[in-house]
């Protein structure tokens, strides 16, 4: 699921044009299974996944995977549905330069909620 | 093409707070008890829009929204920028009674959201003899920071960008679009360090768990209402303090968020009505 993030996103061109300015590679983590995931001018260029024997990221989203799938249901419950609610409860780990997911925190939001089914937004 | 104005009327007030001159925009629409409503944290009046405009509100009541020094229309006093605004809770009390005075208001109804809600506690413990009621909106009595509040204020992330991408998921799944990003626009507006500066109080300053158990609802009601979705100050939050007050009326309203009153004016009126109604008697 996590490699159609690419079209998902790529296909939106409010969302590419918010993040012109926005180009680095992150980590994302799903439970045990990895994926960097590498964006130029608010395009994802790549998804790929781990494991990798030295991944370079700007910062890392590491959450379980049960935390994931609660995220990415069609209408995520309380607590669950934005990253800062998951970061809140402390299910959600955000390492690494967070400037960079700071700075562009609503392409962030976006990017990853268009991995839910129905496409709700962030 | 004919334009429609809305009964609401903005003006600004110059008063003295806390020592030093301040030019205060102030809106208010209706007639009868006065119902002082207050903005949460880095937002302004205009969260209250809706009750200004719903008949069934203004008719009884004359609503008042002022945006706080520093805050939408109203200017930070003179010497400013060479200042770190932070809020505190002794600054904030001074400010609303100050203001109640010089509007004239006599026993208001007060209804405040977030930062609003928090210093509501603080208002029905330690002034409740200046109120009619005090309806606090996503009040909780403390919430710990979960983010680095830094990022809100510094040169080289975008402070409206950031401040409102931060509080997003506090809006409701419901909120009518126009609704949820009306309300994150008055963020994306916010003067550099302002929503910083609030958070202040809302995340250090104004912790009242110690105490709010003393609040005494004989001598002013207290009603909470708070939505599901609310993940800055949870149903479970606002419940804990709703059970250590005897005589709190506590309400979850399901599907709203942490802005009821502006990202889903509709359904949040559905639960404020009956409230007023009861306060009314």
């Amino acid at each position: 699921m996590i490699e159609t993030l690419k079209a998902r996103v790529n296909d939106d061109p409010a969302l590419i044009r918010r993040g012109r300015f926005l180009t680095t590679t992150f980590l994302l983590e799903v439970g045990a299974t990895s994926w960097l995931i590498a964006i130029y001018e608010g395009r994802i260029l790549s998804v790929t996944r781990g494991p990798f024997v030295m991944p370079s990221s700007s910062f890392a989203l590491r959450a379980p995977e049960a935390e994931w799938e609660k995220f990415w249901s069609k209408r995520p419950p309380p607590g669950s549905n934005d990253l800062m609610a998951l970061i809140k409860r402390r299910v959600l780990r955000a390492e690494g330069d967070l400037k960079i997911f700071m700075a562009h925190l609503r392409y962030f939001k976006e990017a990853l909620a268009k991995l839910r089914p129905a496409g709700v937004a962030a | 093409m004919t334009a429609r104005f809305e009964p609401i009327i903005g003006r600004y007030m110059h008063l003295d707070l806390l020592g030093r001159p301040h030019r205060l925009y102030v809106e208010e629409a209706g007639e009868g008890t006065p119902l002082l409503c207050l903005h949460t944290a880095g937002a302004d009046g205009r969260q209250y829009r809706a009750l200004m405009n719903d008949p069934r509100v203004t008719a009884r009541h004359r609503v008042i929204a002022f945006d706080m020094p520093w805050h939408g229309k109203s200017s930070p006093p003179a010497g400013w920028h060479d200042e770190e605004y932070q809020l505190t809770s002794a600054h904030y009390t001074e400010m609303i009674l100050t203001v109640m005075s010089a509007l004239g208001l006599d026993k208001p109804i007060l209804i405040g959201c977030s930062i609003g809600g928090r210093i509501a506690l603080h208002l029905a413990l330690e002034h409740p003899e200046r109120f009619r009621a005090i309806i606090g909106l996503q009040a909780g009595a403390h919430v710990d920071p979960y983010y680095d509040l830094n990022f809100l204020h510094r040169p080289d992330v975008h402070g409206g960008e950031v401040a409102a991408a931060i509080v997003s998921g506090l809006v409701g799944p419901e909120a009518p679009e126009a609704e949820r990003w009306e309300t994150l626009w008055h963020y994306m507006q916010g003067g550099p360090g302002v929503f910083k500066g609030d958070l202040y109080f809302y995340k250090i300053d104004g912790d009242i768990r110690a105490r709010v158990a003393e609040i005494d609802t004989s001598r002013c009601p207290l009603f909470l209402l708070s939505g599901e979705y609310d993940y800055s100050c949870t149903p479970e939050e606002t419940g804990a303090v709703a059970r250590s007050i005897p005589g709190c009326e506590v309400t979850i309203m399901n599907g709203l968020g942490h802005f009821p009153m502006s990202e889903n004016p509709d359904i949040f009126l559905g639960h404020l009505l009956p409230v007023l109604e009861k306060i009314s008697g």
